[in-house]
């Protein structure tokens, strides 16, 4: 470096800066692809860091990681990572139906297609994902009247957190992956809408 | 000047990213557990779901599906009522390990969490 270049970079604010810039770039750059990295290994936060479980709690040393528990099942894109419904299907997990010997196990699988979306997707509602986890009762009568459209569902009550929005949205898939329960295309949609049997 | 303004912009940038997060669905119940002097509970919804149908909780155990609507105690739990009907040392361990349920830090405030994008409904 001749004298004339050592002047300019010791005593020009115009190069100096260009300098920070691509410092700083580069190290942001650096940062957020570790980042990214990181979370495609492993999207799980670690207990003693997800800023609920107390680091000094005798916990963190008894408890079961996610990470550790929820990389063998089904991966999603949101929630917890996992794709519940495929997880019990495949039976990668068998997670108890009663504690009580006389507690009657229903499934019903039963499809609704719901019209009435705007100018979005209609609705499938499959019965069987829902009665694989849940009790008749959690819906019926509680959120939903037993009778096809007895009760008005609205997206504004989902968003609240009423109707579907009671677990979606707080346990179950998120209220961003729209697609899944509006899956009909209305555009081209030939059958009847209502209670029907599963589209084999 | 310049370059300490963009060094701050970036060091902002770089915090906003969200960090650390609790597990999705994760319950925060904190009616009773600090006044009473113990840390609040955090009931991870993912790893009883792995063990256990919601129905088990939700309709035999009768657990209302919102956070803070059951009014749960300790001296209902030892009577098996609660998370006592599993945590009795048959099912699942026994309430003698107060710090396993009780791990949460000073403060929070009951309810659900879970950093997913959707942020949880305003009803919760």
């Amino acid at each position: 470096m001749n004298s004339a270049d050592d002047n300019l970079y010791r005593n020009s604010p115009r190069a100096w800066s260009l300098l920070g810039r691509v410092w700083v770039l580069g190290l942001l750059l650096l940062l957020s692809g570790a980042q990214v990295l990181a979370g495609e290994a492993n999207p799980w936060v670690r207990l003693e860091a997800d800023g609920l479980h107390d680091p000094k709690g005798g916990a963190i040393r008894d408890l079961q990681q996610p990470g550790e528990a929820l990389a063998p099942l089904p991966r999603d894109v949101v929630g917890n990572m996992v794709r519940w419904v495929e997880a019990l299907r495949t039976g990668v997990i068998t997670p108890r139906t009663n504690i009580l010997p006389d507690t009657k196990i229903q499934v019903l699988d039963l499809d609704i297609i719901y019209p009435n979306t705007g100018n979005y997707n209609f609705v499938r509602f499959p019965h069987k994902a829902h009665t694989e986890w849940l009790d008749c009762s959690n819906c019926h009568d509680a959120i939903f009247a037993k009778k096809y459209r007895g009760t008005t569902i609205s997206m504004a009550n989902i968003l609240e957190g009423r109707q579907c929005g009671q677990c979606h949205g707080a346990v179950s898939f998120p209220l961003t992956e729209c697609n899944r329960c509006h899956s009909v295309d209305s555009q081209n949609f030939a059958g009847k809408f209502g209670p029907q049997p599963v589209a084999k | 000047m310049r370059f300490v303004r963009l060094s701050t912009l970036c060091l902002l940038l770089v915090l906003c990213v969200p960090q650390a997060e609790a597990e999705y669905a994760d319950v925060v119940l904190n009616r009773t557990a600090e006044a009473a002097g113990v840390r609040p509970v955090i009931y991870p919804h993912w790893f009883h779901r792995m063990r256990f149908r919601c129905k088990v909780c939700h309709s035999e155990l009768g657990f209302v599906m919102r956070a803070g609507a059951n009014k749960i105690d300790m001296a209902g739990i030892m009577e098996g009522k609660f998370c006592g009907m599993c945590h009795n040392g048959e099912i699942a361990w026994n309430v003698e390990h107060c710090d396993r349920c009780h791990s949460g830090l000073p403060g929070l405030k009951s309810g659900i969490r879970g950093g997913d994008s959707a942020g949880g409904p305003g009803y919760w």
